[in-house]
């Protein structure tokens, strides 16, 4: 007696197995770096995400991280698409630095992001594209493709917010720096702007499961230009170097950040080689307070 | 391409012209075939990357003098000087020239490896800034750097162990400055030249002297033998300053100059019109006039005052140089010039101007009688070279309120000046003989110079002073608009309008219908008269 099955069509619920004498046609990757963003920078999708960033993650963000920004008057005079290479040390950064940028580049930047994590689900590019115009970029190793969605957005005259650590710091201090953003600078002519972002790692970082609402501050520095005959390695140490002076402006005062920047003694992102705990003793625990009289001044 | 300076004769197709009247400005009708207007140059374009034209000025100097980096070693002393307050007018939408420029100039110390750098803002006998108002003029990096330190600090003309003595000038003028600066091995001193006044030995002969030197030449002797103290050439306060500087040279104080001109973007955006020829007002331009002008009018003096002090202008460097004082100056005055010299021919019986809400003494204050006298006599007669706009024997007639009303923190000796001097006498000959000296030492003006925000108690003295030139060339002075009793004071006459000043100045000036010139300006201009 043959067997007859329980509900007919019911094997149609499963998908088909494929025949082994039939070759497979070649699977469209649609995650990762091949995650296309191109529908996030549409003008209707540009305007929802300038409301979100302006109408909801600003006013979020001034209570949370009660944001200072300096050295936006280095940015004076520059208008065409520039390349923001900030340090990483929360997932705050991102949307803290956006909201932190002037007008004529906040609503027409995108945001490099590890395409591992924040593309590897379809859903989750899809959130990312649409809040921070995120694109996606592969940090483990260089991308053709990344790189030439990058260039061709500079090209076209979106700004770029990139880290060149590509990841956030585990401990606080930072990493090795990747020499992304000089490569994009050098190729396409765009001036980097380094940024020190210092605050965030208290209030979100790398492993906390809850936002501690603290203070920040957002550092901007000159814009930089690769020299003649400069590559993109030599130039990233410079830019490496100009987001220490900035985090060493932030620690001291300018001027002792500019004389030890001078005489090459800046104090190193990645902070003292030593042990972990040693290491966090070093770290700045909080904001310097300058510039404020107290009164009466007695 | 910026149009030149330009003089209007006016006839009955005219449009109503522009005048400022303190914190407001009207629409005034200027009877045809005997008036004229002077208006500005528009205004030149500002150099592309300043911080670029900045830097390549410190390296290449004018002048004998060697490039700024050759002139910094480890274990100097540098004193870095810079304008107060009173420069530039309006004050200007951050970041302020000074501290792009002495961000520049710190650079290049630091890579030098310079240590001891002390930061002064020259003061002469003006009020202490406040740290709202530095931290504007230099910024937040180089104010958080120093300020805490104590090493940005103020000029104090009174305080005697920080006073230098250096020597006296071959005709008499003694010369004592900053010790600091003095005894620095390099002063750079960093100028922001609004008009063809400022900067050149000036900057350091007054910016960082006494009251001892600075007598010498801030009086009425002086003052009516400048003609104009716009121009340099023709100008006694400048020769003085020249010796004094001079003087300084061969002392071995040396100095690195830096000096800057701004073009003449005086208003933001939405106040254009405020700078553009009546007849080419576009609606716009009518409807913002208007709304503000009407708006200013109905609104309570105080807050009208704090909208229009809270104004930045946007100007835009034009010219940099640096080097040595007399070579830079040279430069800087042609492109001042550039800027706002207009041609003239000849002078008019009757001048008229509209005076506004602010002059070099009452940023972020109250302008009281005394200033409107200064700002009128002083500041606006003397923009000219070669003669006055107006005739010997002319009359000047202003617009302004002119109320009677004083800071008194800001100028604690100007209001005694104006109850007690004024009220005796207006004679700016009598006024130096009888009462100069009384207020230049008393101890109570002393302490608030030093310690408060105070001008100092000669000061209301200079501002007489510096409209002594004017008192001795005009046939009388009319204020349209004015409170009455405090014009009375001042020693003119008040009018309700323009149409009464003027037949009351036909009546000074012998002709039933005088010739007259306004003066259009702020933006600044200097007329160049033939």
């Amino acid at each position: 007696m043959s067997r007859r099955p329980l509900l007919r069509g019911a094997s149609l619920l499963r998908a088909p197995t494929w025949p082994t004498s039939v070759p497979r046609p070649p699977v469209e990757r649609t995650t990762g770096v091949d995650y296309e963003t191109a529908w996030a920078r549409r003008y209707g999708v540009r305007l929802a995400r300038a409301l979100v960033l302006d109408g909801l993650t600003r006013p979020v963000l001034r209570a949370v991280a009660s944001p200072t920004v300096d050295g936006l008057d280095r940015l004076e005079g520059v208008r065409g698409p520039v390349v923001f290479a900030a340090n990483h040390a929360s997932h705050v950064d991102t949307p803290l630095l956006l909201a932190s940028l002037p007008d004529r580049f906040r609503h027409r930047a995108a945001v490099g992001a590890g395409a591992d994590y924040f593309f590897d689900r379809r859903w989750k590019g899809a959130v990312w594209a649409f809040l921070i115009n995120a694109i996606p970029i592969e940090r483990l190793r260089p991308s053709p493709r990344s790189m030439r969605l990058a260039s061709s957005l500079l090209d076209d005259g979106w700004s770029l917010v990139i880290f060149p650590e590509g990841g956030r710091s585990p401990d606080g201090w930072g990493q090795e720096h990747h020499p992304g953003p000089a490569y994009l600078s050098v190729k396409s002519g765009a001036p980097v702007v380094p940024v020190h972002i210092e605050g965030t790692s208290r209030i979100l970082g790398k492993g906390a499961r809850r936002l501690r609402p603290g203070s920040t501050t957002v550092t901007f520095g000159a814009p930089l230009r690769a020299e003649a005959g400069e590559d993109a390695r030599a130039f990233a140490v410079r830019i490496e170097a100009a987001i220490a002076a900035l985090a060493d402006e932030q620690a001291t005062d300018w001027w002792t950040a500019r004389r030890r920047a001078a005489a090459g003694s800046t104090p190193p992102l990645t902070g003292p080689d030593a042990v972990a705990w040693r290491r966090a003793w070093a770290r700045p625990s909080r904001r310097r307070q300058v510039g404020h009289t107290r009164w009466p001044n007695l | 391409m910026p149009r030149p300076g330009f003089v209007l004769d006016v006839d009955r197709s005219t449009p109503p012209t522009l005048f400022w009247h303190g914190e407001g400005y009207r629409l005034e009708q200027l009877p045809p075939d005997r008036s004229r207007v002077v208006y500005p140059p528009e205004s030149l374009p500002g150099v592309k990357d300043p911080d670029a034209a900045i830097r390549h000025a410190l390296l290449n100097p004018l002048g004998d003098s060697a490039p700024l980096p050759s002139l910094l070693r480890p274990g100097m002393r540098l004193t870095i000087c810079f304008d107060d307050v009173s420069l530039p007018l309006p004050p200007m939408k951050q970041p302020d020239i000074r501290q792009r420029v002495i961000e520049a100039v710190l650079d290049m110390a630091a890579a030098a490896g310079v240590d001891d750098v002390v930061l002064v803002a020259a003061l002469a006998l003006h009020r202490r800034m406040t740290d709202a108002e530095l931290r504007h003029a230099l910024g937040d990096r180089v104010f958080d750097a120093f300020a805490p330190h104590g090493l940005l600090t103020q000029h104090d003309a009174e305080d005697p162990d920080n006073l230098l003595f250096i020597g006296e000038t071959d005709q008499g003028e003694e010369v004592e400055i900053n010790r600091r600066a003095a005894e620095s091995d390099l002063i750079v001193y960093v100028n922001i030249n609004l008009v063809a006044m400022d900067g050149g030995h000036k900057s350091v002969a007054t910016g960082l002297a006494s009251y001892r030197s600075l007598r010498h030449h801030h009086n009425v002797r002086t003052m009516r033998h400048s003609r104009s103290f716009m121009d340099q050439h023709r100008s006694e306060l400048h020769s003085s300053n020249w010796r004094m500087g001079k003087l300084l040279r061969d002392s071995g104080v040396k100095v690195f100059q830096i000096e800057t001109t701004v073009n003449n973007n005086t208003f933001p955006e939405q106040f254009d019109f405020l700078a553009k020829r009546e007849w080419e007002w576009t609606g716009k331009d009518r409807a913002l006039f208007l709304a503000s002008s009407k708006s200013l009018a109905l609104t309570p003096p105080r807050v009208a005052r704090s909208i229009m002090h809270g104004m930045r202008a946007p100007y835009d460097l034009t010219s940099v140089q640096a080097g040595e004082v007399e070579a830079v100056h040279k430069v800087t005055t042609e492109n001042v010039y550039r800027q706002h010299l207009v041609p003239v021919s000849g002078q008019t019986d009757v001048l008229t101007m509209g005076l506004p809400y602010i002059s070099p003494y009452n940023v972020n204050s109250v302008m009281n009688p005394v200033l409107v006298m200064c700002l009128g006599l002083g500041y606006f007669f003397n923009l000219y070279r070669g003669r006055p706009l107006v005739r010997e024997g002319g009359v000047l007639i202003m617009s302004h309120p002119t109320p009677w009303e004083f800071n008194p923190v800001h100028h604690p000796s100007y209001i005694d000046f104006f109850d007690e001097v004024l009220a005796d006498t207006t004679d700016p000959v009598e006024i130096e003989k009888r009462y100069e000296e009384r207020y230049a030492t008393d101890p109570w003006y002393i302490h608030l110079y030093r310690t408060s925000n105070a001008y100092h108690g000669v000061h209301p003295f200079y501002m007489w002073y510096w409209g002594a030139h004017a008192l001795q060339h005009l046939g009388g002075v009319i204020v349209v608009g004015g409170d009455p009793r405090a014009v009375r004071r001042l020693g003119f006459k008040a009018a309700s309008t323009l149409r009464d000043a003027l037949e009351m100045a036909s009546d000074v000036v012998g002709t039933r219908e005088p010739t007259i010139t306004h003066l259009h300006t702020p933006p600044l201009l200097m007329a160049d008269v033939s």
